[in-house]
């Protein structure tokens, strides 16, 4: 019991702080760097609440797939990092009181009674238990069967936002030299091929 | 305090929440720690359905946590691909640059 309230408290405390690096830190790729130690933290906080399938897609999914997008997107724009720093200490009180008001009313929210007891008996789909099939097992068979339309229109989503991140990035450039197949299967011999009659001696 | 039940992990919820709206108002020049932000919040958004459906033991609320996270990646590859055109077009990422259609 208590090795699992200090795992929580470390993975809640390294998350937490890594949280405030991304939001302060002057670079951003440190930021990018401590947003993928946010996620990993997160994923330790899924594991100890028992959704490993969940844990494991965070760290696929965020570390392996979005920060590593951050970080192209990051090194590819040439940042002024000072110019992106002004403003900071001006924008640090209302922001901190905006984000102060914000988290006294959650916390408000919090400490008044947010469960009802006899909501657990009223579950859609009921946690099976855990000995006999495991998080990653439970959630494909509801997964794949009472939500297999919103599934599908998950993929949508992600083909729709593929397509559209391709098509907003992709750009002709002028003066590129490309080749063009067609152009050159379609050549005939007399536009390619010219016969010169030279008399020895002279030259062209 | 050592017994670790739904408050715990709704308590950090809120604060890597708060942290995100926070960040949103601290990085205006910088539209990146700003998409980062929204990550953020989407992380705390996640922490607390997870935490609501082991403690309620409905299997539901993981599942959205799935559809979350799908849209959430779609989120930040738009936002991105956006990004890199309009810095393309403008060479600047800072919020007040963004006002060609004076809206």
């Amino acid at each position: 019991m208590i090795i699992q309230a200090l795992v929580f408290y470390l993975f809640a405390a390294v998350a937490i702080a890594s949280a405030v690096m991304v939001i302060s830190s002057k670079n951003p790729v440190h930021s990018v760097l401590f947003l993928i130690l946010c996620f990993f933290n997160a994923a330790g906080l899924f594991v100890l609440m028992g959704a490993e399938f969940l844990a494991m897609i965070l760290v696929v999914v965020y570390v392996g797939a979005v920060a590593v997008l951050f970080l192209f997107v990051v090194m590819m724009l040439d940042i002024n990092i000072e110019r992106a720093r002004q403003g900071f200490k001006q924008y640090l009180l209302i922001g901190g009181s905006i984000g102060l008001v914000l988290f006294l009313e959650l916390v408000v929210i919090l400490s008044s009674s947010f469960t009802a007891p006899d909501a657990v008996a009223t579950a859609a789909v009921p946690i099976p238990d855990m000995d006999t099939v495991h998080n990653t097992r439970a959630l494909g068979q509801v997964l794949y069967t009472k939500y297999a339309y919103l599934f599908q229109a998950c993929g949508l989503i992600l083909l729709v936002a593929m397509v559209g991140a391709i098509v907003l990035t992709l750009r002709q450039r002028d003066g590129v030299r490309k080749q063009v197949i067609s152009d050159q299967i379609n050549r005939s011999r007399e536009e390619s091929v010219e016969i010169k009659k030279v008399s020895s001696g002279s030259g062209i | 305090m050592l017994e670790i039940g739904l408050a715990h992990y709704l308590v950090v919820a809120a604060v890597l929440f708060t942290l995100g709206i926070f960040g949103i108002f601290l990085n205006r020049k910088n539209v990146i720690v700003i998409m980062m932000s929204i990550e953020l919040m989407l992380l705390a958004v996640n922490i607390n359905f997870v935490a609501f459906s082991t403690h309620m033991g409905d299997l539901v609320g993981q599942v959205f946590a799935v559809f979350i996270l799908t849209v959430a990646a779609a989120e930040a590859a738009i936002g991105l691909a956006i990004l890199v055109i309009y810095f393309r077009n403008r060479g600047s990422i800072a919020v007040e640059d963004i006002n060609m259609m004076k809206g």
